[in-house]
């Protein structure tokens, strides 16, 4: 196992996006993830497969990304909130030509050019699809250091497996952060059997196409049935949640990245004074932990969604409540960061204006 | 858990400060994260971190009411005086922080470090001098620790500069401990 | 025993060509074919088709085909070549893909220096969205969104994007040509055979602009639409080598 470190959750990224076999990255400054596109190049430069290119703009690196996971690299891209909305197109192309690639977004202030404060204002964009198109992207949302470093092998895994971009959704603070990771062991893809679909030119085997336009209604229907029914086997497979004191709660939180460990740190004061409060935390956006949610509404009828948005998640916890609960929200956009006393204070109060058992 | 803020002007070696401990406390075996200012803020020429050492899990790395702050200047002390907790303790370079402290509630402990480090012509080991200091007076972690995190930061090279660092940590832990006589 | 003199070449796929009658992009497609078959490339090729007429060149095509989106074949050209430099890379793309909407993605590319071989089609018009204004559509020429003709006041001169790529520090050679004679298709032919050997000698960045008859847009016969090229296109848009760092290649 490797030794513990002490590293940024941007430059936490792009060495497990190395050791995961990633071999490819293209990208365009922006704040506040630059450590990771600067963490590449000097990366890439230490390789002697590795390409890192300083692209000309948002859409070039996407697009190069597209180019090398053609050619069957493991390739990723990275950016925050308004390059994202930049990338789009390409991410839609990604989606319907089925390739695999990983990006990443420090989410910042926004609508607009925003600030560079953290913020988690681009959870529609990243769980909607954010592209035109009927497809739907994988979204990890990691809390930690540690969970940037294994939730960045997992992102590769998923996009191998499933043929899909996915896309890693942090934000300033998590970029910024520094603390105590052990990456996974580095992986050689090399020793992988080679995927049967890539473009490496066409010797001893029929020539291949990789393509988006279907101008054939039913071969566009077609693709996109294909689609619907990889992303059932998704949102079978993959939803990733964390639990925190629910067991035996009549109120729960539910936060998921920076906002969910001010919610945690929140919960556990409130439990200090006896409220008998619990966390659920969604790890992947898309497809959203809809089961967890399910069960807690057979015996929690209070639910406080906290974002630091103006409540875009929300809409995910009333699809998996089915109606059942009363759905609470506090929200801190534009690029604050609660207190874990401010939420204690909103639980508290919703606790008592509901006239819940304490112990 | 305890949260310290570092904050002053950038070359001060404010965020090499926080850095260090936090590598030291994590290499004793304590939960930590250290959170630097970034951005257009690092631009305006100030500098501030907030270290968290806990032997637990850490929620949330701000520090909106911080243990400890270690104030390099003036604007600084402007910023952090009234955010430290009651019974937190702030400590200042007080060859550059003249302001006074106007809370009661608060422990305040003096390091004219600059003054000594330009007594022991040294003036880059400013920031190790209140590093000690600090150590020495919260023993958040210890100063062999330090030392081996430095000696990992700076990845065996520059043995010169360890022993000045090594200097600078003592001189600023005996000046807490033994009171002013430097 | 007969000798065989004329035959569908390697690599194009038994298809017919849904292109219009007298496009270019047939003729094109059948050089292009011709030289990875004649420089024993075509089972180490991939080609990036455009957005544009030629989208539906990866039916023709018998080697590896990726599609771009529109305008950004060079940087999809250029992830495909930087993970496999071996391979031979090419893009095949339209004015408004390359002149326009992806004008950035081209220079950047040409600048970088990446090794890979373009194709630009230059038939002065958007064809496959019906004939609008392209950025190299001539001064005073029709199309659907230059009611009277292109003006220069309204719609601005049209862009010389191979004479702007040949500043590019990283390209090395570029050639404007056409298919508009059996004597300019031969010219064609040699110049795609050296773009493709520049690029097999990993010289650098190389691109031949194509000038490209769309009869049907242009609202002439074929044989008016080659002459058109001949007396009034190569007036803007000269034929010529417009740079070569390459020199003679084997």
């Amino acid at each position: 196992m490797s030794k513990k470190v002490l590293m940024r959750g941007s430059q936490a990224i792009g060495e497990a996006a190395v050791r995961a076999g990633c071999r490819f990255y293209a990208g365009y400054p922006i704040t506040p993830q630059n450590e990771l596109t600067e963490y590449m190049a000097e990366a890439m430069d230490g390789l002697n497969d590795g390409t890192f290119i300083q692209a000309e703009s948002e859409l070039a690196a996407i697009n190069m990304v597209i180019g090398a996971s053609m050619a069957g690299a493991r390739a990723m891209t990275s950016s925050s909130s308004p390059g994202i909305s930049l990338k789009q197109e390409g991410i839609s192309f990604l989606a319907a030509q089925e390739l695999p690639a990983v990006i990443v977004n420090t989410m910042r202030g926004g609508p607009g050019l925003g600030n560079i404060a953290p913020s988690q204002s681009d959870y529609f964009q990243a769980t909607r699809g954010g592209g035109h198109g009927d497809y739907r992207t994988i979204v990890l949302a990691p809390a930690s250091g540690q969970e940037l470093a294994d939730l960045t092998r997992t992102a590769f895994e998923y996009a191998d497996k499933y043929r899909s971009p996915v896309l890693i959704l942090g934000d300033g603070m998590m970029g910024q952060m520094m603390e105590p990771i052990v990456f996974p062991e580095p992986i050689d893809v090399r020793t992988f059997s080679p995927k049967s679909w890539i473009l490496d030119g066409a010797k001893g085997r029929p020539s291949r196409i990789i393509l988006s336009l279907l101008l054939n209604p039913p071969e566009q229907e077609d693709l996109n049935w294909r689609l619907a029914r990889k992303y059932e086997i998704i949102t079978r497979e993959i939803p990733m949640s964390e639990s925190y004191m629910t067991s035996d709660a009549n109120m729960i939180v539910i936060a998921y990245g920076t906002a969910a460990r001010i919610a945690k740190g929140a919960v556990k004061r409130v439990r200090e004074l006896g409220l008998k409060v619990g966390l659920l935390r969604p790890i992947t956006l898309w497809p959203f932990p809809n089961r967890p949610l399910k069960e807690l509404s057979r015996h929690v009828r209070e639910f406080l969604v906290f974002e630091m948005n103006m409540g875009q998640m929300i809409d995910d916890v009333k699809l998996a409540l089915e109606g059942r609960g009363n759905v609470h929200f506090y929200g801190r956009p534009g690029g604050i960061i609660s207190t874990p006393d401010e939420i204690a204070k909103t639980i508290n109060s919703i606790y008592h204006r509901q006239h819940l058992e304490e112990d | 858990m305890k949260k310290t803020v570092f904050a002053g002007f950038g070359g001060q070696g404010v965020l090499m400060m926080g850095y260090t401990l936090a590598l030291a406390a994590m290499d004793d075996g304590k939960e930590i994260t250290y959170l630097p200012a970034y951005g257009a803020e690092m631009r305006g020429g100030t500098a501030n971190c907030t270290v968290a050492i806990s032997d637990e899990e850490i929620f949330s790395p701000v520090a909106s009411s911080p243990d400890y702050a270690v104030i390099m200047n003036n604007p600084s002390l402007i910023k952090y005086e009234s955010m430290v907790r009651s019974g937190g303790t702030i400590f200042t370079n007080s060859s550059l922080v003249t302001k006074t402290i106007g809370r009661d509630d608060i422990s305040v402990i003096r390091i004219p470090a600059s003054d000594i480090a330009k007594k022991l012509k040294e003036e880059r080991i400013t920031n190790m001098i209140m590093l000690g200091a600090f150590v020495a007076q919260t023993q958040l972690t210890s100063l062999d620790s330090i030392m081996n995190a430095l000696s990992e930061i700076a990845k065996g090279k520059k043995s010169g500069l360890m022993k000045l660092n090594r200097k600078g940590l003592d001189t600023g832990a005996e000046y807490v401990l033994k009171g002013a006589q430097v | 025993m007969a000798k065989k003199i004329f035959q569908r070449p390697k690599y194009l796929k038994k298809a017919v060509f849904h292109y219009c009658p007298g496009c270019g992009h047939s003729i094109l497609h059948r050089l292009v074919a011709e030289v990875l078959e004649e420089l024993d490339i075509g089972e180490r090729t991939i080609g990036i088709p455009p957005a544009g007429c030629a989208v539906l060149a990866y039916n023709y095509f018998d080697v590896d085909m990726g599609e771009a989106p529109h305008g950004r074949g060079a940087a999809v050209a250029t992830g495909v070549k930087r993970t496999l430099p071996d391979r031979i890379v090419f893009s095949y793309q339209g004015d408004g893909d390359i002149a326009a909407i992806g004008t950035a993605e081209t220079i950047h590319a040409a600048n970088r220096g990446e090794n890979i071989t373009v194709i630009f089609v230059n038939n002065g018009c958007y064809g496959m969205t019906g004939g609008q204004m392209a950025p190299t559509t001539l001064i005073g020429q029709n199309s659907t969104t230059t009611p009277g003709g292109r003006d220069v006041k309204r719609d601005a001169a049209p862009i010389d994007l191979s004479e702007m790529l040949a500043i590019a520090r990283g390209s090395v050679y570029i050639e404007r040509t056409a298919i508009s004679s059996p004597k300019n298709i031969r010219r064609t032919k040699r110049a795609l055979t050296k773009a493709f050997k520049t690029q097999m000698a990993g010289l650098g960045f190389s691109l031949i602009e194509v000038l490209s008859p769309c009869p049907v847009n242009w609202k002439m016969s074929p044989v008016d639409a080659a002459k058109w090229i001949d007396d009034t296109m190569t007036q803007t848009f000269p034929l010529k080598v417009i740079k070569d760092e390459v020199g003679k290649l084997d």
